[in-house]
């Protein structure tokens, strides 16, 4: 036996093992921690845990240098003990067995309570604005180019005799992008049924097409021409993402539509929609709430409605106070944010001074990871 | 009703989502199994609705002989074919669905739209990079310098250009993403709580309930 290393584990290894239920997570699972002193050099470490039955099971065989090990492989609410060896060539060193410990399912996650209070401020906010539209106040929005472009877009398809084509992404109805896109498909077939323009809606997703369908049914209703509903311009294509891409550039090249629209959720195939919709001269309007693929929409179209727009494009092609109310408050929220990110940068600042280190547990508070 | 039952699901579905999120009880997991699990028989359900929407297009493309009508010849026959080797043969790994019409037809297809992305990225690239306005030549700028500083001949140029193109890329580039990304956040919410509430009835087809 090496005797430094036995009289270094020995003395350090058992105060320093502790057990505890995981904490916000839903049950079947214990955390075991230790500390090893520095000065030791440890091969491998094993875990064992011993339960109400007294038998003793090896856990894990670990890496010298872990720290800590969470346990999956328990039941709850039955009392459990641990124990760690150190390993170092032939020998091994056992701690003592933890305090007794069992695992249990929480009913709140604590860990995201500072999500609960920013998700509260801000539907706050939001229901102030709401309210406060309902009272009749006016509210400033301000001018978005691709959407005060709608109008002229869908006039354009009328001189001409041309089709409008509707992309509404690729996404499923569960994406938010997706939700945003068949507010604004509602309003662009309403345009299209007053200035009776035909509509093709090509989809990618079945429930997204069974939704768009029933939303330009309903806008033709509203715009009180049920009889210039096609339902078969409405229809589903492929589930797959470039038979789809393929599909809408062989129904773009051979409609020659005046307007495209390209609003939702997209991938790699943006800049293939929006390049051959390019070469058909079609004026091109996009929107979609990924960064990556904003670039592809800004060269390729003739107005991009950027993140944040997409969401905003219902309320403000509408122009319902209520909906406009919850614009006001989004504007809000940014600016709590913007205020959060320059106190967050002072206070990380701050807490790089050695007496002023406590600073730094208030920024944990705003810690999401 | 017709509005006020689909208004009600989803205001008693929107609330129960947002609290199993703060939720790890395992009553709360298996709520949320159980969700996603009829998520996909809805899907499944719908799927027979786009596939007898892919049917009707195309036979009225045919009948009505439009422009194309003989690529919907070529849908309606992969349609059958693609049905009728899945359900003969079945969907598991090394039968003819996957080796023959998925290996060798359906990844070389996709391979070759996505290839196509190439040439379309020259095109695009050649329109945004004229530099007419001062913003379109502040990116031709930006672009050059990230380009030239990611390839070993910038380096060999001038030794701090990959230094210069990261900075680029991790600063102004990043924060510009990263305000984007934070009004989409709260775009997404918005948009969520208006959907929940019953404010927002585009998805509805608009107007009261």
């Amino acid at each position: 036996m090496n005797l430094i290393l036995f009289l270094l584990i020995s003395t350090f290894i058992p105060p320093f093992i502790s057990v505890r239920d995981t904490p916000n997570d839903a049950g079947k699972s214990i955390t075991v921690s230790w500390e090893l002193p520095e000065a030791v050099t440890v091969e491998a470490l094993v875990l064992e845990r011993m339960g109400a039955d007294e038998q003793t099971v090896t856990v894990a065989t670990l890496p010298g240098t872990e720290q800590g090990y969470v346990d999956e492989d328990v039941t709850d609410r039955q009392p459990y003990r641990y124990r760690v060896a150190a390993v170092a060539g032939a020998d091994t060193v056992w701690s003592a067995w933890s305090a007794v410990v069992s695992s249990s399912p929480q009913f709140f996650n604590w860990a995201r309570v500072n999500i609960l209070v920013a998700m509260l401020i801000f539907f706050a906010l939001v229901i102030y604005f709401i309210e406060h539209a309902k009272a009749g106040r006016y509210l400033f929005v301000r001018r978005i180019a691709g959407l005060d472009a709608v109008e002229e877009a869908v006039g354009r398809a009328t001189e001409m005799g041309k089709p409008i084509v509707y992309v509404p992404g690729l996404g499923s109805v569960a994406d938010i992008a997706t939700i945003a896109s068949l507010n604004i498909l509602g309003e662009v077939a309403k345009k299209t049924a007053q200035y009776d323009s035909a509509l093709l809606v090509p989809n990618r997703d079945p429930i997204v097409y069974t939704v768009a369908r029933e939303v330009v049914k309903e806008a033709y209703t509203k715009a009180g021409r049920p009889d210039a509903f096609k339902p078969d311009n409405i229809f589903f294509v492929t589930s797959e993402q470039f038979a789809y891409a393929a599909a809408v550039d062989g129904l773009m090249v051979r409609e020659k539509p005046a307007t495209n629209f390209f609003l939702g959720t997209f991938w790699a195939e943006s800049l293939i929609l929006a390049e051959t919709g390019a070469t058909t001269g079609a004026i091109q309007i996009a929107g979609t709430d990924s960064v990556f693929q904003l670039p592809f929409f800004i060269t390729a179209c003739d107005y991009t409605l950027i993140g944040e727009e997409l969401y905003a494009a219902s309320a403000y092609l509408s122009r319902e106070p209520l909906l406009l109310g919850s614009l006001k408050g989004q504007d809000y929220g940014k600016l709590l944010i913007i205020v959060i990110v320059f106190l967050g940068s002072v206070l990380l600042l701050l807490s790089k001074i050695p007496a002023l280190g406590f600073f730094s547990n208030i920024l944990n508070f705003f810690n999401v990871s | 009703m017709r509005r006020s039952l689909p208004l009600a699901i989803c205001l008693g579905m929107g609330i129960l989502m947002m609290i199993q999120f703060f939720v790890p009880h395992p009553v709360s997991v298996a709520f949320y199994d159980l969700t996603t699990k009829w998520i996909r028989i809805v899907s499944a359900f719908a799927l027979v609705l786009g596939v007898g929407s892919l049917i009707l297009y195309h036979t009225d493309r045919l009948r009505r002989q439009r422009p194309g009508w003989a690529y919907s010849i070529v849908t309606l026959v992969a349609l059958v074919v693609t049905a009728v080797i899945g359900l003969a043969w079945g969907v598991k790994p090394g039968s003819p669905l996957q080796e023959v019409l998925f290996k060798n037809m359906l990844v070389p297809l996709n391979a070759s739209m996505f290839a196509i992305l190439a040439f379309y990225m020259a095109s695009a690239a050649y329109r945004a990079f004229r530099a007419r306005t001062k913003e379109a030549a502040l990116l031709l700028i930006a672009a050059f310098v990230v380009m030239l500083g990611m390839v070993p001949v910038g380096e060999s140029l001038w030794h701090k250009l990959p230094e210069v193109a990261e900075w680029v890329l991790s600063v102004p580039n990043m924060a510009a993403k990263r305000a984007i990304l934070f009004g989409v956040a709260l775009g997404a919410i918005a948009t969520s709580l208006k959907v929940i509430l019953g404010i927002e009835r585009g998805w509805l087809g608009g107007g009261k309930g």
